[in-house]
């Protein structure tokens, strides 16, 4: 029957029926809404109707956090202070870390149970070689070269013997935990009582230290400006090239959130939160460590090659077999990133407590980081996630956390509330897809 | 190119002590539409596995464009120029339709991807099929229909210049209009000189689109020739039976109107 019929002009991907709307097609085809509106209103109804019929987003997340931290308000005046929001973020980045080192596996539809104690061993072995004197970048580079490869050897069980990671990496939680008390107690003098201290102002500051107010804005001023360059460059290259982009004042919007963010985020910082004859000022070092894992991770896995493949195994493993891809080779970098990304935890923990000891709680922390990673939005059958997730999770687990502590209820109320929202945010997640799958 | 693109002489395949094929002669011409048809177990599928580099075969010899080959991996084959589309298609339903479409061939500028090239390839790539479909092709695979779904996993084939497109029942899974943008597609492919094997179960299909008709039955092929010798009656008893009085008769009186035939 269609073989009769005058088949359309050729050229530009017409919709089928030209009485539908942008929003209506948008939201038939799941089409991100930036590409399919022609203005500012458009867009924004395009991504409302998207959000009702479940694409989402980022925007559970960013609510349920706004309210949770609206709650903290209203219950104590403390917790929107400076001192404590800089604390905050101090607190939330070893699990925002160890998210992104999670996202990583997940996106694979796979799990590293093991990474909290990847992290306490490889901060064990960054401490001792500052304790011995060694400087402190070979410390680092001797830490994530142990965990990277230790998350390599556990790729590669994986994919060789073909085995569960859950089950692979449930032995590499057993290991490591014996291996941290095994480590900690080989050291002799050094780990005395279990315990080795932070012997290195470089590592220490990455927690404690800040950077001057002034430089702060330098930094926040320059990362704004280079996001907004970039998104800039990328429309106009796709324009120039016929392709559909965004409307300008779509991306001004974006940029100018996250102008907001980045202003907010550098006043919090700049504020006052030392006495009243120690002016504390400045934002803490971490703040910008994660920010830059965050921007790496993120490139390497929306502008690379590898990241297209982690996302192509994790959608359909069999359909990346068959275009040529080495799926096992891809498994193996992944779970060698994500051992490489627990040790970067590991010295920002070490560095947050300034010390290591024996008695991390390598499983809690790991099932945390998890758990962040999916109240971000980050999907534990693979496939669907990003390193944003992990973030926005993170500072909901660490603003749970910090808010309980901040009202005096203790570990087991701060544990069965992140349980709470943890089930919130998969419910949630449940919700909108099949609302998704009914379209 | 002079002779068939593809030419099978003596193909047998055996699984332990069962023959799943044996002496296959066939050709496939470049250009046109060859359905393979014959009943559930008749080989169909262990014959194009044979030819798209699953398995190679236990006899007989593979002759692509007038030199022997031999695929060991479905790579080979891909990489010679033979792309097989499968049942299930092979997409990943998170990934959008560029994604898709270069998995395995992403293009890249310095160490980064490509988007804008890609998008372009694809686009022209879709446009050239007459893909009009779709309205973004920036939209996840896992939004489209089944025949969208279709026809992006051709479009993937015919970018990788693909020469041969082997087709595993692209129309079992879709309704009316789906089907007839299928099978449109499949007439575009073969008009644009690329030499297309159908596997159908869909008789109606299979006539409505193809050039050239081989049966199989029991593991061997009982017939082959232009579909203008066969229809319905004689197909069918082809397939079941592996026999039909009526088998090369162009003059029979039974033939099947030729409904769909003038695109």
């Amino acid at each position: 029957m269609t073989s009769t019929n005058p088949a359309p002009e050729q050229g530009e991907i017409t919709p089928g029926n030209p009485a539908d709307s942008p929003e209506e097609i948008a939201v038939r085809t799941g089409a991100s809404a930036e590409l399919m509106a022609n203005s500012v209103g458009e867009y924004v109804r395009i991504w409302l109707k998207q959000i009702r019929s479940g694409e989402s987003g980022a925007l559970p997340v960013i609510i349920g956090l706004i309210v949770i931290v609206i709650f903290f308000q209203i219950k104590s005046s403390h917790f929107l202070s400076a001192g404590n929001l800089v604390n905050l973020m101090t607190q939330a980045a070893f699990i925002i870390t160890l998210g992104m080192a999670e996202v990583f596996v997940l996106l694979l539809g796979e799990i590293d149970l093991a990474a909290g104690f990847t992290a306490a061993c490889g901060a064990v072995i960054a401490l001792y070689l500052v304790a011995k004197n060694y400087p402190w970048w070979v410390a680092i580079l001797a830490c994530l070269a142990a965990t990277g490869a230790y998350g390599a050897v556990q790729g590669f069980i994986i994919t060789r013997l073909r085995l569960p990671s859950f089950v692979v990496t449930l032995a590499g939680y057993l290991f490591l935990s014996g291996a941290l008390l095994f480590l900690i107690d080989s050291t002799g003098p050094i780990g005395n009582g279990g315990v080795i201290r932070l012997n290195s102002n470089v590592l220490n500051d990455i927690e404690a230290g800040a950077l001057s107010a002034t430089a702060s804005w330098i930094v926040m001023i320059a990362l704004v400006l280079l996001a907004g360059a970039m998104m800039y460059l990328r429309d106009h290259r796709r324009r120039s090239n016929g392709l559909v982009a965004p409307p300008l004042s779509v991306t001004l919007l974006k940029v100018a959130a996250i102008a907001v963010a980045g202003i907010v985020v550098v006043l919090v910082g700049n504020s006052n939160r030392g006495t009243l004859f120690l002016a504390v000022r400045g934002l803490p070092w971490v703040v910008l460590v994660v920010l830059g894992i965050l921007v790496v991770y993120t490139t390497l896995l929306g502008r690379t090659r590898f990241g297209r493949y982690i996302y192509a195994i994790g959608g359909n493993a069999e359909a990346a077999r068959r275009a040529g891809v080495n799926t096992n080779r891809i498994k193996v970098a992944a779970f060698a990133l994500c051992g490489l990304t627990a040790g970067i935890t590991g010295i920002i923990y070490s560095s947050y407590l300034g010390s290591i000891s024996s008695g991390v709680n390598g499983g809690q922390n790991v099932l945390n980081a998890v758990a962040a990673a999916v109240i971000g939005g980050t999907s534990l059958f693979g496939g669907r996630g990003k390193m944003l997730d992990a973030l926005l999770g993170g500072l909901v687990v660490g603003v749970i956390a910090n808010g309980l502590q901040l009202l005096g209820l203790s570990a087991p109320s701060q544990l069965m509330w992140t349980a709470l929202v943890l089930v919130a945010a998969v419910t949630v997640d449940a919700l909108t897809r099949r609302g998704r799958s009914t379209v | 190119m002079d002779g068939p693109l593809l030419q099978l002489r003596g193909i047998g395949k055996n699984f332990g002590p069962v023959q799943a094929l044996s002496g296959i002669d066939l050709d496939i011409p470049a250009g046109q539409v060859t359905a393979l048809v014959g009943d559930n177990g008749a080989g169909k599928s262990t014959l194009i596995k044979t030819i798209s580099g699953i398995w190679e075969p236990s006899h007989g010899e593979i002759i692509w464009q007038g030199q022997r080959a031999h695929f060991k991996t479905p790579r080979d084959a891909t990489d010679a120029g033979i792309a097989t589309v499968y049942q299930d298609l092979a997409l990943c339903d998170n990934l959008d339709i560029v994604q898709n479409m270069l998995l395995g061939h992403e293009v890249r500028h310095g160490l980064l991807l490509d988007e804008v090239t890609m998008e372009t390839t694809a686009k022209q790539t879709l446009s050239d099929l007459r893909v009009t479909t779709v309205r973004n092709i920036r939209q996840t695979v896992g939004s489209l229909s089944g025949g969208q779904r279709q026809a992006v996993a051709v479009a993937k084939a015919v970018m990788l210049d693909a020469k041969l497109v082997i087709m595993d029942e692209p129309t079992a899974a879709l309704g009316v209009s789906q089907t007839a943008l299928v099978l449109d597609l499949i007439g575009r492919l073969a008009r644009r000189g690329i030499g297309v094997m159908l596997i159908s179960h869909n008789l109606v299909d299979v006539f409505q689109v193809a050039d050239r008709l081989a049966v199989l039955y029991l593991g061997g092929l009982v017939s082959t020739g232009p579909v203008s010798e066969y229809d319905t009656a004689s197909a069918v008893d082809l397939m079941t039976t592996g026999a039909s009085r009526r088998t090369g008769q162009a003059d029979n009186g039974a033939r099947i109107p030729d409904s769909g035939r003038e695109g």
